[in-house]
């Protein structure tokens, strides 16, 4: 009886021991503490975000466009939720059009002023968002010329070539607020203004501006009089709310078509049974976002330059992408010559650090990233540039222990290049 | 006879290879990704290969070089050794190609020649679709360094 025990006792023994060493790599994994330097891409949730959106999924799960009880909670919530996002950005609540996310709003902005002609001039630039590019590419198609604006090595359009680029057929300018992947800022007022005082010398003709806020929302003024924008997209992903819900800010009195068709919500812009916990959510995490985005910005902004520099200083080779001042707080966007982008990624990856590349190539297209090239670097250095962007959760340690283990990585793909 | 070889040693290597999450690739993959085989580290001295080839362009993002060393006797390939600029699938691709004509004392240049993409991304346990074209730059290395070879040892290549 006994021998069984210790028998037993052995073999079970054995086989954690067995399921260990297999397994050794899942152990390390769970026990090791993950550093995620990818917030441009999504953000983790805010608890108080959380919070807020959890009596809308089983209490108050009513559908906003009915008039009993719960259907009234539902829709006093999304009232609520619109009101206060309006009053965020300094506009009217029926100037907000909730959307599933920042393609959704990007597109509704385009194809929903543009569809209204049957041709037209828009003006964009080269490092858009493909949401905002290939809605475009889609309009060159029907009938529609897109000028794509150059940028300059930081990132900045020029204002001179915007205002040569306006013309009688200009229905629509889309120029994003900041970059997704070098946070390059925009001199959005200026723009505005721009087409302000074209639209004033050409007897007040229509043109409208829309800006991509999606990556400026966590850390810049939104106030869209302030801004002098039409129209504005935000997502809640990128600011700690949940995934599939943004806004689309539209100005009073611009008239938009549905891309999609259906029941009356959203003015009939929108159609579908409104999302309420996301749309919660979305406005929580907004209103959170916007009260301590500057002192939010500071204390990123001080990782940011650290981080930056001592890339600089430690990884031979290796310069900035765009310009140090004209960047989102929490973007570092480096290349790394003779070290490509996804390689480094997955390295990084089994140190526990989560980033991202601006080339294109773990996603499902192999093309360099277009923002890198437009920058004037060739190919190659897109190819080798690599993002973090930081947040809330984003401690001097996490920039320490990145200094740490980038070199050896480096270092050892160098050995492996072929150049 | 030769995929019969070629089949056992993948196996091995996949059961071998660590787990822990869903990875986008194979896990033979993973495994020459983060423990490459046959890589030349340092300058090679003189002599110490028979020929080299290259492929790509580093404005698409891949480059491969590739040294051999063959027997002359028995045209079996000695050594193969690689430096590869590129994403995980290339430096993978590679990795595994050199493993393939050197395992078992070295593969014939015919055998080796005979090598497709498919090949090596059998042994991989698949690529995606859109990393299918580091396999087929693999295999263009090596027939870049072949022809190499063949120029500088003309009488010993195949009789046409």
């Amino acid at each position: 009886m006994c021998k069984v025990k210790i028998q037993a006792g052995l073999a079970s023994r054995l086989f954690i021991f067995k399921i260990c060493r297999q397994k050794k790599n899942l152990v390390k994994f769970l026990l090791m503490n993950r550093i995620y330097l990818d917030h441009a891409a999504t953000t983790y949730i805010d608890d108080a975000v959380k919070a807020a959106m959890e009596p809308y999924w089983q209490n108050k799960f009513g559908n906003a466009s009915t008039i009993y009880k719960e259907g009234c909670d539902a829709r006093s919530a999304l009232n609520a939720a619109r009101k206060n996002i309006a009053s965020l950005i300094g506009a009217n609540p029926d100037e907000i059009i909730f959307t599933n996310g920042g393609t959704e709003s990007d597109n509704l902005a385009i194809f929903g002023i543009a569809r209204q002609y049957k041709g037209g001039h828009i003006i964009t630039s080269k490092i858009e968002h493909h949401a905002v590019l290939n809605s475009c590419k889609v309009l060159e198609k029907e009938n529609f010329k897109v000028t794509y604006l150059d940028v300059d090595k930081n990132g900045i359009i020029d204002l001179k070539e915007l205002k040569k680029s306006l013309c009688k057929d200009t229905i629509l300018i889309s120029i994003m607020y900041a970059n997704n992947e070098i946070g390059a800022i925009q001199p959005i007022k200026e723009i505005a203004k721009v087409i302000r005082d074209y639209k004033i010398k050409n007897k007040n003709k229509k043109i409208y501006f829309h800006t991509d806020a999606i990556q400026a929302a966590g850390y810049l003024d939104l106030n869209v009089e302030r801004l002098g924008v039409d129209l504005m997209s935000v997502n809640a992903s990128k600011i700690y709310g949940p995934k599939g819900v943004g806004f689309l800010y539209a100005r009073r009195g611009i008239k938009l078509l549905p891309i999609i068709y259906g029941g009356g919500q959203e003015k009939g812009i929108r159609p579908g049974t409104e999302n309420i916990p996301s749309i919660v959510g979305l406005d929580k995490a907004f209103e959170i976002a916007q009260k301590m985005r500057e002192k939010e910005s500071k204390r990123v902004v001080s990782l940011r330059d650290y981080l930056i520099k001592n890339i600089l200083k430690i990884i031979p080779d290796s310069s900035l992408n765009g310009n140090q001042a004209l960047r989102l707080p929490n973007n570092v966007n480096v290349t790394i010559k003779n070290v490509e982008g996804e390689s480094l990624i997955l390295y990084l990856d089994a140190r526990g650090i989560a980033c991202s590349t601006g080339s294109a190539c773990t996603s499902q297209d192999l093309e360099p990233s277009h923002v890198i090239t437009a920058l004037g670097k060739s190919r190659e250095d897109a190819h080798c540039s690599i993002r973090f962007t930081l947040g809330r959760k984003t401690t001097k340690a996490d920039m320490d222990y990145l200094l740490k283990v980038l070199p050896g990585i480096v270092k050892k793909l160098r050995n492996i290049s072929a150049i | 006879m030769i995929k019969k070889r070629l089949r056992k040693p993948a196996q091995v290597l996949a059961t071998a290879s660590a787990s822990g999450g869903e990875w986008i690739y194979s896990k033979t993959v993973k495994e020459h990704f983060f423990h490459p085989r046959n890589i030349l580290l340092k300058e090679p001295k003189k002599g110490e290969f028979d020929a080299e080839g290259a492929v790509g362009n580093p404005a698409c993002g891949d480059v491969m070089k590739m040294w051999i060393k063959v027997e002359p006797k028995t045209q079996r390939i000695k050594k193969l050794k690689w430096r590869s600029f590129g994403c995980a699938t290339a430096i993978a691709s590679t990795s595994m190609f050199s493993q393939m004509v050197t395992e078992y004392g070295g593969m014939t240049l015919e055998d080796a020649l005979r090598l497709t993409p498919q090949d090596i991304m059998k042994r991989l346990g698949g690529l995606p679709p859109y990393k299918v074209h580091c396999s087929v730059l693999a295999d263009q290395a090596f027939k870049s360094t072949i022809e190499n070879y063949f120029q500088k040892f003309p009488e010993e290549a195949p009789a046409k």
